[in-house]
């Protein structure tokens, strides 16, 4: 018993920072129809800004802010130089474009850092909480918390702001939206700021348990892609339950079958789901149209 | 004489030719390495440029074809060069098991769903060291075909004897599947590229061509595989890796995904730059990536068609 608990909860803190970045994947695939396989590149970040942020005296709350808004600003840029020029190129070039951006940040932080792996200390100490027979790191409750909050406050964003509705508008019919007078191309740039944003925050909360360098961000990129397509392309209730069952299959199968396949198990999961349901745990059927 | 004939011969040319300007030996493998390259990239320009389906997963297969020329002469005593067949068999087999379901899937799923095999092929050999040796990789018998040729008075060095044997490969290659272009299958890839429910309604048995579609690429990047594994006597779980899987699609669509030429093209390109970009050591990625989202934003058909599109309208 007390061993599943440790499972689980080793599970939903993994899954949670697979929530986190498929939220991302979502928000900027609404927005922009890309799949952005440059977002484990802004968890990346997240880490990294802050670490060298606080090495160079700031407090960790303040560093952690600078990194998010860095990274923000890094998504507004990738938005703004590599995908709006490239708009209406066929899909695959979109995927290589990404792929290419994802690349050139990671090669990017390993000029501007170095090639070091590096930690900042947990945010309310290293002091393990125990419930019934198993040990929990304080900074779980941080990421698990955080990534609920997080969807929670998009949830709050997308349905009672009219910012969050004109996001919503512009993702169902982008030309409907600027017939109603959405402004469009600032949807697309809040999209991506949004979305890094949220990928810097998960960098922020797991780094005192995974630790960080530069190149962490392509695994959480496929990860994160891989959750969200399991619940669904384009739902952020499926990214989000897709991250979590991805981190708590992972945690199971590494704890109960074999640590070297953890990853296995995800996959397999995957390919069974999209063999019975092609469209994702979440997705609506669509029909295609001649 | 046909665009098919004109393009095998200008291949066959400049495979025979380019030595002519080679400075030293070092070139041989490059060339060697950027033909392997673009027979794999040939299979992908079959599976996304003829019939418009997305792998991400097709290292994969290359890891098989791979590691078939490692294992199979030293557990079942076969020779290399039938090891190339047996990977390149598996390889057929599985793509087709595989295939089956998720070619049902669409865009992106279907990305994530071969992305999925490719990234269980690499666990395997990553993880079953009592058969791979793991990630440090194993070694690889040799062909044999090049003493055989020393024999018979043919003297080759090392380079020379693989620069020629993966040229005839890629002219098979690219003459295979420019065939398959004119043929119906490839008709009706084509047609189930622009509209699958358009071709289904005009008697195409769309499942079954995607099906031929996929299976075909999959013995490409199989063969390929082997090769570079026999050339380098040496392979490691890499080969099998989601890099390698992009690396291919980036190659394909660098140098037009719907063409063979861009196919040979974009691989070539792609060989070299890493040589070149050595010399800039730490800023190999920043280049690279650069490199990536520059052509894709600027010419998003890829250079070959791109550059033809060009040229064209200069006759006007």
């Amino acid at each position: 018993m007390s061993e599943l608990l440790q499972f689980l909860f080793s599970g939903l803190t993994v899954g949670a920072v697979y929530a986190l970045v498929a939220l991302g994947f979502t928000i900027i695939f609404n927005a922009s129809g890309v799949v952005n396989f440059a977002q484990g590149e802004f968890v990346m970040l997240g880490g990294m800004i802050t670490v060298f942020a606080h090495a160079a005296g700031l407090p960790l709350p303040l560093a952690a802010l600078i990194a998010i808004a860095v990274t923000a600003g890094v998504g507004v840029a990738l938005n703004q130089l590599a995908i709006e020029p490239a708009r209406g190129a066929p899909v695959v070039s979109l995927i290589i474009i990404t792929i290419g951006a994802s690349i050139f940040i990671r090669g990017a932080a390993q000029l501007v850092f170095d090639k070091q792996i590096h930690s900042f200390p947990a945010f309310s100490g290293t002091e393990p909480i125990h419930v019934l027979g198993a040990t929990i790191q304080s900074q779980s409750l941080w990421v698990i918390g955080g990534a609920f909050a997080v969807f929670a406050g998009l949830w709050l964003f997308f349905t009672r702001t009219l910012l969050g509705r004109a996001v919503l508008a512009t993702s169902n019919n982008r030309l409907a939206a600027q017939l109603v007078g959405i402004n469009t191309r600032f949807i697309m740039t809040l999209s991506f700021a949004l979305s890094a944003a949220i990928g810097a925050f998960g960098g922020v909360l797991v780094t005192p348990i995974t630790l960080t360098s530069y190149d962490v961000g392509l695994a959480l990129a496929l990860k994160g892609f891989a959750g969200a397509m399991l619940g669904g392309m384009g739902n952020p209730k499926g990214a989000f339950v897709g991250g979590l069952m991805l981190g708590l299959l992972e945690s199971l199968t590494a704890g109960y079958l074999s640590s070297q396949y953890k990853d296995a198990a995800a996959f397999v999961v995957i390919l069974a789901v999209l063999f019975f349901m092609p469209q994702g745990l979440f997705g609506r059927k669509s029909t295609e149209r001649v | 004489m046909s665009q098919k004939h004109a393009t095998l011969l200008v291949l066959a040319a400049l495979i025979a030719l380019s030595p002519l300007f080679f400075p030293s030996g070092y070139y041989y493998r490059i060339g060697a390495l950027m033909f392997v390259n673009a027979l794999a990239v040939t299979g992908i320009v079959i599976l996304t440029g003829y019939a418009g389906q997305i792998s991400l997963g097709h290292a994969g297969f290359a890891g098989i074809g791979g590691y078939a020329c490692a294992l199979a002469p030293v557990h079942w005593c076969l020779p290399p060069a039938l090891a190339v067949v047996l990977g390149a068999a598996i390889s057929a087999v599985l793509a087709w098991l595989v295939g089956r379901p998720i070619l049902r899937l669409k865009g992106y799923y279907l990305g994530v769903a071969s992305l999925g095999f490719g990234i269980l092929v690499a666990m395997v050999l990553n993880n079953e060291r009592w058969l791979t040796k793991g990630p440090d990789g194993i070694e690889v018998p040799d062909l044999g075909l090049r003493g055989l040729l020393k024999d018979v008075g043919l003297d080759l060095s090392n380079g020379e004897f693989w620069y020629g044997l993966t040229g005839i490969a890629l002219l098979v290659g690219a003459w295979l599947a420019l065939n398959l272009y004119h043929s119906p299958t490839g008709r009706a890839l084509r047609a189930l590229h622009g509209s699958e429910v358009a071709a289904g309604t005009v008697g195409i048995d769309v499942a079954r061509v995607k099906l031929q579609a996929f299976v075909i690429s999959a013995v490409y990047a199989s063969v390929a595989g082997s090769l570079l594994a026999l050339q380098n006597k040496f392979i490691t779980p890499d080969v099998a890796g989601f890099m390698h899987s992009i690396e291919m699609v980036t190659m394909a669509v660098l140098g037009g995904v719907g063409s063979v030429p861009g196919a040979v093209i974009g691989a070539g390109i792609l060989t070299l730059l890493p040589q070149v970009l050595t010399v800039f050591a730490d800023y190999e990625q920043v280049i690279l990536g650069l490199v990536m989202m520059l052509v894709m934003i600027f010419l998003p058909q890829g250079l070959v068609p791109s550059v033809l599109r060009k040229l064209r309208g200069k006759d006007e």
